[in-house]
């Protein structure tokens, strides 16, 4: 794919943290990644913790500015906030003292679009969430509150979702339901998705695309893995077929070394 | 029968009540002359005058609400200096702590004059501003407003800095601009700082009033104070004490229901319904 198409495109992209107190201390989060994510296509990253999936993530929405290298959005070097992107964080990221459809709102409000309650009202029913426009995100439970923010990301149409572990705070059950949910939203609107996890099967159920990172420091693609299953898919169903296992099994043969490896490093730490 | 009388959820007002009736028998029984053999004064009047009389206190606090109707017009200046020293403190530690939070540079140049003026006894300025602003109502504000300039510029920087950084970076992802940041993010967040030290900042307004008015003034409660006290009027420098303790009960009920009203996306312990 050429790199003006591609949606979202990371060229010899390095970040480096500086402590604050001492600059001498540096840490090397990612160093040379090179990766893009197609227009419609799901890319999922998978690596040990602490392999700096989410600095990847981060520098992709504009938050980080990478310390080297460039990255571009559709075809455009991004300076400052990505403003095609939604975002879907992996903390809790509501606004407390706004309800669920004031929290849906909000990104249609900050642009200043004219139906934004309407709008959002319909988003809120879309992830199924009709009747509970005016709780507060504590009356929520979970899985609600991760409901809302993918309603809340959404409901601005990004053309890029970045997503953060979302449902790595859920039970298995909603978070098949959760997985399915935005499957179907995705193929619906055909958005490119970069989506960062740690859970092996949720990265091959849901991507076209898996790539793996080594371990941290200096985190890079070690592998990139096409994932040929047969769409519309079932996050659930999936999992039992034959190709399924068969990619599971390639990549983790892969990602194994590095999982161990970030364990050493954890422990040595 | 005791199983009534036992302090439980259900009667607390009524022992609430109860003490405050005895609190004021006590009171009555020490300090009425000729009603105990005085056991620690040599005179039977040297009680009530140092003390008081409830009765006559309550006298005094009859006439001035009802039979003579005068402590309307110092109420009201009482009122409307704390509001006024209560409004403007807030409105300034806001701003303030807002500016100071946001701009880390401006915040490390002034941090020493601003922990060096928290520190500093405010009351001690009540005779300069007394100067400065004359003996009216003005002088009483500027002394409520430096006690709770502080109160509020504190919760109010400590909120902007407890902002959660995932809210904030998620704001930002949803196309907040600065001024957007500030009005939905920042300002919301900070406003439950504000209202955990509005109790407190409420009562040092009134402390403000009182104390200026006590220290020179021509109205307010804090005035008829200082008079009965020139003439050894004890009665009514108690009745005065105790019209200043229920305008400020009065005031952080207030408080309680303007945060009860504003407040409520805080989540609250043990908020379930028991079936």
């Amino acid at each position: 794919m050429a790199a003006g198409t591609a949606a979202l495109a990371f060229d010899a992209v390095s970040c480096t943290f500086i402590s604050r107190d001492d600059p001498a201390q540096r840490y090397t989060a990612v160093r040379d990644v090179t990766l893009r994510v197609g227009a419609g296509e799901f890319v999922s990253v998978v690596g040990p913790t602490g392999c700096g999936k989410s600095t990847l993530l981060n520098m992709a929405a504009g938050l980080l500015t990478p310390s080297s290298g460039e990255l571009s959005v559709f075809g455009e070097s991004l300076a400052g906030i990505n403003s095609r992107a939604g975002y879907m964080f992996q903390a809790e990221s509501l606004m407390p003292w706004r309800t669920a459809l004031q929290n849906v709102m909000a990104g249609l409000e900050f642009r200043g679009i004219a139906n934004a309650r309407a709008q959002a009202d319909d988003w809120l029913k879309r992830v199924g969430l009709g009747g509970f426009g005016d709780r507060y995100p504590h009356q929520l439970s979970g899985g609600m509150r991760k409901r809302t923010s993918l309603a809340q990301t959404l409901a601005l149409d990004p053309d890029i979702i970045l997503m953060d572990e979302p449902f790595s705070a859920l039970d298995v059950q909603t978070r098949q339901l959760m997985e399915n949910e935005v499957l179907e939203l995705w193929a619906a609107k055909k958005k490119a998705v970069l989506f960062i996890t740690h859970d092996l099967d949720e990265a091959i159920a849901m991507s076209d695309r898996v790539v793996v990172l080594s371990a941290g420091p200096a985190s890079h693609p070690i592998g990139e893995f096409h994932v040929d299953l047969d769409r519309p898919r079932d996050v659930a169903e999936v999992r039992t077929a034959p190709r399924f296992v068969e990619l599971h099994k390639a990549i983790w043969d892969v990602l194994r070394e590095e999982v161990l490896k970030g364990y050493r490093q954890q422990l040595a730490a | 029968m005791w199983r009534f009388i036992k302090p439980n959820s259900r009667n607390l007002r009524a022992w609430q009540l109860g003490v405050l009736v005895a609190v004021f028998v006590a009171w009555h029984l020490l300090t009425t002359p000729g009603l105990l053999p005085p056991f620690l004064f040599a005179d039977d009047r040297q009680a009530a005058f140092f003390f008081g009389e409830p009765l006559k206190i309550f006298g005094r606090v009859w006439g001035w609400f009802i039979v003579n109707a005068d402590i309307y017009k110092h109420l009201w200046v009482t009122l409307i200096e704390t509001v006024l020293a209560f409004g403007i403190g807030t409105a300034l530690g806001l701003g303030c702590g807002l500016w100071l939070a946001l701009s880390p540079l401006a915040a490390a140049i002034f941090d020493p004059y601003i922990k060096a003026l928290n520190s500093m006894p405010r009351v001690i300025l009540a005779p300069i501003f007394a100067v400065w602003f004359g003996l009216g109502i003005a002088s009483k504000v500027a002394l409520g407003v430096t006690l709770v300039f502080f109160i509020v510029f504190f919760n109010v920087y400590q909120g902007v800095k407890e902002v959660s950084p995932v809210v904030l970076a998620n704001a930002r992802m949803l196309g907040a601009s600065r001024r957007q940041l500030l009005r939905h993010v920042y300002l919301p967040s900070a406003t439950s700082w504000v209202f955990s030290s509005l109790h407190t900042s409420v009562g040092l307004a009134f402390v403000g009033a009182v104390v200026g008015e006590y220290l020179g003034s021509a109205q307010g409660v804090g005035y008829l104070i200082l008079q009965a006290e020139g003439s050894f009027d004890i009665n009514t420098v108690m009745a005065g004490i105790l019209v200043l303790t229920a305008f400020a009960l009065v005031l952080d009920a207030m408080v309680s229901w303007g945060e009860r009203r504003l407040m409520k996306w805080q989540p609250k312990v043990g908020e379930t319904e028991k079936m």
